[in-house]
């Protein structure tokens, strides 16, 4: 590389310098193009928002209806001051995208959080070329490997069936975005009524409409009795572990769907009955699979075991460097697991 | 292994304790008789000899997982269970293998005297061979680090259900030095030994820590009173012209304390007898420190200058056996007369009895109590004059009432990633006093703080890191605690002078600043003032 970077990071996130404008930033700048809706990669308060279509509807809820957001189509050529951008799918959440940046023939790629595995509900992940790649390895770890989908799903079928037969109810948690709406995608709704919290209640119907299967559900609220949830699922955002809403809802069967739930201690920390190993994040061979297909020769990697994940990328012969970012990555809940970034 | 490994995973999704039991029956229900003779052996303590090291096991499970072995010591920092690490980063399993529990075991004995390029094969075939879980379960049984959550309670519980027989039977049957290899279920559990086996011991019975004031324990005449004394908890039982020393670990120690089968020492009556009491390292008339006994505990082969540095004494308090007799349904006051005419008939400088202490009101016990230290003890027993000699942990008739911990203030230098549970949180500290300007490390400490101080004093560690080794971290000396320890003594051991005896953390102390934390003086002091 020679010159000025194409993208550097400073204070206020990933920023271009020939374009003027930011990736992800995590304090308000005045361009920020956003690669998904999630909150630590959409935060609130920059002047112009630019991301993919399928995440408009969840940013103007979580950032407020009046935001200026310009959306794109996934491959769609853009040019910002004379450098050309473009989204891809990243198989993460519903419209989320890497975002790739050209300036005179060097590629670079943010590829914000992703997955190879076509979940049923993102748009499913496609690799980009890439002179230099900043990749998250939120799971960077050779422990990481993601069970198939279907048997984690089966599973989670099974689990729920088991508690009904016992009238109890089966409380599950799952990122409001992303992973609450894959669970809708593949449980089977003839085993019983399925209850959600607000949180997630809400989520739903902003992406009914752009969504292809049902995605409704019954609120929890103060007037839910008790004998309409002995054989529900109930799904809620990992912050209501342990919480007031949470007891309320007793006899439950406790369910953690987090690729965390890979580490026999993660979940034993959390008293959870059942870990299921569910992830929007790559695994470790995905990781690898997805650096092979972008054909980097410099690599950048951010959220997760960076320092390890970076040493062993050396190792294979790229020229690999970590940085430190706002990004959280998965977590179990609100304070932990994400610390050490 | 199908059985065993399901037992493991039902065993490890739930905390309660019936549906534990549950899973234990109904495995015991399912499985051959051979794999329940395993299992019970497993949990029960028993670990086969490890037929492989460690490091072999790290190297070829990175070498099969295609990674660096930097790379598999990095996960398993992460991990924090090597049986863990290894099943999870090893490709996906190639065939299914049928093998019990019991044939596993003959296969991993079987290995023992291979050379390491034929246990190299073994082992990856057996890997290959098993399902994630499977193999989590399967390397346990490799590093004989086996512990699943199952109490030895529980397991006589399940057992005696599926059994339908009375649990006191069944814990005595467990007990005493059976191997699985040399024995079968049937004969373990189910046929009535006419041998009866000389050198079986009894359940011990365990007291509760008193958890209310004694005024509520009623009349003090009901009740006997002594001090409860620092050592290890041991049975003596002599049958027939044989004698045995239990320790409370159901390990058969005989040998390691030779003192009671020297017959200068010990002059073997007549009576057939099963004393249950605390080998206490003892010296005129007077309890030495623990520390002296933990010279004498792993040591098997014991020498003239170990028994003149370190001797000890069995402290009698109860008697389970006399003649053949199981007195343990007799009340205590009656056991206790018994004991006391025995202890004065074998005339042993070895056997002391453990004496009552005279008391008519509970006021003044506890000012004994309080001053525990001064006689060397950790504290009182309190035993039910009435009460019968039970089985396990039950509450009611006995309690243990021990003194107050010895506290001092410490600063946080060191912090290392947890095990198990504990994975991925910095759970374990080094904790250091002044001496001068210096901090010098006086004890690690990993217990008594919440999980959510835990994740407090997690961040703290990861915000405040000065340099790492491997799991470890030092970081800035801010935060103070307040470490609780039962005992303390010399030790040339340790940089700072002190063993300490079962530290913990008893709480953070926000209020105070590293400056404000104790000296290396204050624990001299300590020292001082116990040892007198
Ligand atoms: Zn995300
Ligand atoms: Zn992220």
């Amino acid at each position: 590389m020679t010159g000025l970077p194409l993208l550097t990071f400073n204070d206020n996130g990933i920023y271009c310098p020939k374009g003027d404008f930011y990736i992800d930033p995590w304090r308000p700048v005045k361009k920020a193009l956003i690669t998904h809706a999630h909150a630590d990669h959409a935060r609130f308060g920059s002047d112009h928002y630019l991301a993919n279509k399928g995440s408009e509807a969840i940013m103007r809820y979580r950032l407020g209806d009046d935001i200026k957001l310009e959306t794109v189509e996934y491959n769609e050529k853009l040019s910002i001051n004379g450098v050309k951008v473009s989204f891809h799918p990243a198989g993460h959440i519903i419209g989320s995208a890497q975002i790739r940046v050209e300036y005179k023939g060097e590629i670079w790629l943010v590829t914000g959080d992703y997955k190879l595995t076509d979940d049923g509900v993102a748009e499913a992940f496609e690799p980009v070329k890439c002179n230099t790649m900043i990749t998250e390895c939120t799971f960077g770890l050779p422990v990481f490997n993601w069970p198939d989908q279907e048997s984690v799903f089966d599973a989670i079928n099974q689990w729920w069936q088991n508690n009904a037969r016992e009238g109890k109810a089966s409380l599950l948690m799952a990122y409001s975005l992303g992973k609450a709406q894959r669970i809708f995608r593949h449980i089977n709704r003839d085993i019983g009524p399925v209850y959600t919290h607000g949180a997630i209640f809400n989520s739903n119907e902003i992406l009914q409409p752009q969504t292809s299967f049902d995605l409704s559900s019954q609120r929890i609220t103060s007037e839910t009795k008790k004998a309409e949830l002995k054989n529900a699922l109930i799904i809620a955002p990992p912050s209501a572990i342990n919480s007031s809403w949470s007891k309320k809802l007793k006899p439950y069967s406790l369910g953690i769907a987090s690729g965390w739930m890979a580490l026999r201690g993660a979940r034993r920390r959390r008293a959870a009955d059942r870990g299921f190993i569910l992830s929007d994040h790559a695994d470790w061979k995905e990781l690898n699979e997805a650096i092979q297909l972008s054909q980097p020769e410099n690599i950048i990697t951010t959220h997760g075991y960076t320092d390890i994940f970076t040493k062993w990328l050396n190792d294979q012969g790229y020229n690999a460097v970590q940085e430190k970012t706002l990004y959280t990555g998965e977590m179990v809940d609100e304070k932990e697991e994400g610390g050490e970034k | 292994m199908r059985y065993f490994t399901h037992l493991f995973l039902t065993i490890d999704q739930t905390n309660s304790t019936l549906k534990k039991v549950e899973a234990f029956v109904r495995f015991l229900d399912e499985a051959p008789d051979n794999d329940k003779l395993w299992a019970v052996a497993l949990l029960a303590g028993k670990r086969p000899k490890r037929s492989v090291r460690t490091n072999q096991l790290r190297e070829w499970a990175a070498e099969l997982a295609g990674i660096p072995l930097w790379l598999f010591e990095d996960s398993y920092h992460v991990v924090g269970d090597l049986a863990e690490t290894i099943a999870s980063v090893l490709p996906a399993d190639e065939s299914q293998s049928d093998r019990s529990l019991a044939e596993w075991m003959t296969y991993l004995k079987e290995l023992k005297d291979q050379p390491d390029e034929e246990k190299k094969i073994a082992i990856s075939e057996a890997w290959l061979s098993l399902s994630k879980h499977e193999r989590f379960v399967f390397n346990k049984l490799l590093t004989g680090g086996f512990r699943m959550g199952v109490s030895q309670k529980l397991m006589v519980r399940a057992l005696s259900k599926h059994l339908n027989e009375d649990e006191n039977m069944v814990a005595h049957r467990l007990m005493g030095n059976w191997k699985p290899e040399e024995t079968s279920f049937k004969k373990l559990l189910v046929e009535k030994d006419a041998e009866e086996d000389l050198s079986k011991p009894y359940p011990f019975y365990l007291a509760y820590q008193l958890d209310k004031e004694a005024e509520e324990l009623g009349n003090t005449t009901d009740w006997n009173a002594e001090y409860k004394w620092d050592g290890i908890r041991g049975q003596l039982i002599h049958r027939k012209g044989t004698l045995h020393l239990w320790s409370r670990g159901e390990e058969l120690i005989t040998e390691r304390f030779p003192e009671f089968t020297d017959k200068n020492s010990l002059k073997i009556a007549e009576q057939d007898f099963v004393l249950d009491g605390e080998i206490l390292p003892f010296r005129d008339g007077e309890p030495l420190p623990f520390q002296v006994l933990q010279t004498r505990i792993g040591r098997k082969k014991v020498g003239k200058k170990t028994l003149e540095k370190a001797p000890v004494i069995l402290m009698a308090y109860d008697l389970l056996e006399l003649n053949g007799k199981d007195l343990r349904h007799t009340p205590f006051s009656e056991r206790r007369a018994k004991l006391e005419k025995l202890v004065n008939e074998l005339n042993s400088p070895v056997i002391q009895l453990s004496k009552l202490i005279e008391f008519d009101s509970w006021k003044k016990l506890q000012e004994l109590q309080e001053n525990a230290r001064e006689v060397k003890a950790e504290g009182i027993m309190l035993k039910q004059k009435r009460s019968p000699y039970l089985v396990g942990r039950k509450k009611g008739d006995w309690w243990k009432w021990k003194v107050d911990p010895l506290l001092i203030d410490g600063v946080m230098i060191y912090a290392m990633r947890g095990h198990g549970r504990r994975a991925n949180l910095y759970s374990d500290y080094t904790f250091a006093v002044w001496k001068g300007n210096e901090l010098i490390p006086f004890t690690k400490a990993y217990s008594g703080l919440t999980d959510k101080e835990m994740r407090e004093v997690d961040r703290f560690v990861k915000q405040n890191t000065i340099e790492r080794f491997g799991p470890v971290r030092s970081v800035e000396p801010e935060m103070v605690f307040e470490i609780a320890f039962e005992g303390i003594a010399r030790s040339s051991r340790h940089k700072s002078g002190v063993a300490l005896r079962f530290p913990r953390i008893s709480r953070i102390r926000y209020d105070k600043k590293p400056a404000e934390a104790n000296k290396l003086e204050d624990l001299e002091d300590l020292i001082e003032m116990i040892e007198g």
